[in-house]
């Protein structure tokens, strides 16, 4: 399925891990669990050891997963093995996909990250006037490019975003870190707005920590809600707790179902 | 450097969407700044009368007679604060200030930038904080004395190795969260652009000076520049003004550690001169190996990575890297008290001992040296080293 397919019927619930934390075993099963819980798409962190400002929740999930020996060919691995019909996104920094393999630039990951079955790819620190390599790359091998809009993105930037996007676009509704919150942004409903003539689906995440947040997202105008704090907590609060990976797993799923119920109540009613 | 902020293909901007379009706008004000003669004014004239420039170059006679050279030093340790951090920290300390903002934010490895940003906050009445690792809270505690007195809140960086470079990536989330209000006043030629280029403009005042004075004092240019390099600022300031002296050699002292091949270092530069580099802290640069651990008994240049115009200046050859021991910037910072009656900073200790090494080698007749700080900040550790505390009987 394609990812743009993941946002056409319904809101889309778009959930985030970093695999392999905190372990690769169980971190297979709590992806398989977001799936079960009704994820339409995943965003799948390739953990990197020099995350540039992410806020302290993922940066300690991806020092599990390195800690607990993620690298980018057991990354390929997991995503060969990981048993979900959805669509896997890629989630990583630039100088991964950069420094991989024999190619100079992107070509090498992103040919293994399609051989795997990634669909798509999520680069936070990739400059959208750097983009071109990575946008070959991936009309190459079939794969999506996703973009992240931000509050303060603008100008000649959104427009060559708008140029090499698909997917879907990832809006950041507020500013600030990965971190979530307890209240959903007023920023919502003006970052859609200035992206209203994009022809992708647009997924608004940083911040999404209920089905409540959920529900008002998506009455404001967007096509699916990308959750990743709210989640990695769990992940991380059962293991400080040493609780089993399936009880874990089995709160992930409540949580994931919760949240795309949430989306849904907010979609609007077919007349 | 080319207009997007890259030197050879290393720098470049590579950060989190909300930071782009800030960084955009900083570098737009910063292209601004230095095209206004009202922004050099008062920038002259807070360096000449807050900062007290120009500071002198002095002959250092017994070493020169020692090492059978001319052994120059540029006194930046007498520049206000004991170290070269202020040229950096007062230029974007008013850029800032002419932004509109109303906070900066600093990391911090030795306390000498934190210390210059603090400053600088009280001076221009900016509301200061200051990330610095809880390893270099305990090493460096006089710094942090100093910091909280000028009303800056010293915020301690406890993830990691609990170093500088923690502190950096603290501040970049701080900055995140907080752009509207608060400027990141990076204390290295490091990290995203436009930070090495406004750094390097803002401290290039030292390699201009020298130059001059150097003349004067000695007739000529010298052969070889030396500095310490840990992001590289106070290096790429004395380097800047030479750049196009075919005949001065351009040296960095890094921080050796307790040597390459120990794998505890802080060298990028000589430990990976072969390597195509990597992005680090939003810029392309070389960074030390994965399995190197971070280390100098300096805490101003334990930084894993390097400012990315010292990775183009090593790859085209103009400028020559070397690891300095802890052992051998040790001896030179007991040298260097001993036959001059200076104390030097930890730092630019190391970059004593390369000119001594090429004293030794016999390659150049002149030498000049950055003496980028005082040592006071490392009387604690010194006392240790070198068993300075007197015992009872
Ligand atoms: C006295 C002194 N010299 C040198 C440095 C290293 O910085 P840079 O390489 O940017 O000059 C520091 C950093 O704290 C310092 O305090």
């Amino acid at each position: 399925m394609s990812l743009e397919a993941a946002f056409a019927d319904e809101p889309a619930f778009v959930p985030y891990l970093a695999a392999g934390d905190p372990s690769y075993e169980a971190s297979i099963e709590y992806v398989e669990a977001l799936a079960r819980g009704g994820a339409d798409a995943i965003e799948l962190g390739l953990p990197f050891s020099e995350p540039i400002a992410e806020g302290t929740t993922i940066q300690e999930a991806i020092v599990r997963a390195l800690d607990a020996g993620m690298t980018p060919d057991r990354y390929l691995e997991f995503v060969r093995e990981v048993d979900v019909d959805v669509p896997l996104v890629c989630m990583t920094y630039y100088n991964l996909i950069y420094q991989y393999g024999e190619s100079d630039g992107p070509r090498s990951f992103v040919e293994a990250a399609a051989e795997a079955g990634i669909e798509g790819f999520v680069v936070p620190d990739l400059p959208a006037e750097e983009a071109g390599p990575l946008r070959a790359a991936c009309d190459e091998f079939g794969l999506d490019l996703v973009f992240i809009v931000a509050p303060t993105t603008e100008g000649d930037r959104l427009e060559t975003m708008k140029e090499q996007v698909s997917g879907y676009v990832y809006v950041q509704a507020r500013l600030g870190t990965t971190g979530a919150r307890d209240e959903v942004s007023d920023y919502t409903e003006r970052s859609l707005a200035r992206i209203a003539d994009w022809d992708v689906p647009k997924a608004v995440g940083f911040g999404i920590k209920t089905g409540d947040h959920a529900e008002r997202i998506v009455r404001a105008g967007a096509d699916g809600i990308i959750v990743g704090s709210a989640l990695v907590d769990i992940v991380a609060e059962g293991y400080e707790n040493g609780d089993s990976t399936e009880v874990v797993a089995d709160r992930l799923e409540a949580k994931a179902r919760e949240l795309k119920e949430g989306a849904l109540a907010g979609a609007p009613v077919e007349q | 450097m080319a207009s997007d902020g890259t030197y050879a293909g290393y720098g470049g901007r590579h950060v989190p969407e909300p930071l782009e379009e800030p960084l955009a706008q900083l570098a737009a004000g910063f292209e601004e700044a230095i095209e206004s003669e009202q922004f050099w004014e008062e920038f002259e004239h807070l360096l000449e009368h807050y900062g007290g420039r120009p500071t002198p170059v002095f002959y250092a006679e017994t070493l020169s007679e020692r090492y059978d050279a001319d052994i120059y030093f540029k006194h930046e340790d007498l520049l206000h604060g004991g170290a070269h951090k202020l040229n950096n920290t007062l230029g974007q300390g008013l850029l800032a200030k002419q932004a509109g903002k109303e906070r900066l934010i600093a990391e911090t490895g030795a306390g000498q930038h934190g210390t210059a940003t603090a400053m600088v906050g009280a001076l221009l009445d900016l509301d200061t904080t200051v990330y610095m690792g809880r390893k270099d809270i305990q090493r460096q505690e006089m710094n942090v004395f100093r910091m909280r007195l000028l009303g800056a809140e010293v915020r301690s960086v406890t993830r990691g190795n609990e170093g500088l470079a923690e502190a950096v990536d603290a501040a970049l989330e701080d900055l995140v969260e907080n752009v509207d209000d608060t400027h990141y006043l990076v204390g290295s030629a490091v990290g995203p652009d436009p930070f090495p280029r406004m750094v390097r403009e803002f401290q290039s005042v030292i390699g201009k000076e020298a130059r001059e004075q150097i003349q004067e004092l000695h007739g000529d240019l010298p052969d070889a520049c030396v500095a310490c390099v840990g992001g590289g600022s106070n290096s790429i300031g004395l380097f800047d003004a030479f750049r196009d002296d075919e005949d001065v050699a351009l040296y960095g002292a890094e921080p050796g550690g307790k040597g390459l091949s120990s794998g505890k270092h802080s060298a990028p530069l000589s430990e990976n001169e072969d390597s195509e580099g990597e992005i680090y802290q939003g810029a392309k640069t070389k960074v030390i190996d994965d399995d190197t651990e971070n280390h100098s008994v300096s805490a101003g240049l334990d930084y894993p990575g390097v400012g990315p115009e010292h990775a183009a200046l090593q790859e085209t050859g103009r400028a020559e890297y070397r690891a300095i021991t802890d052992e051998e910037a040790l001896a030179a910072f007991r040298e260097l008290s001993e036959s001059e009656g200076i104390i030097p900073a930890f730092e630019p200790s190391h970059a004593i001992a390369l000119a001594i090494q090429l004293a030794e080698e016999d390659e150049h007749d002149t030498i000049l040296v950055n003496l980028c700080g005082r040592g006071d900040k490392d009387m604690r550790s010194a006392a240790e080293q070198f068993d300075l505390t007197p015992t009872s009987e």
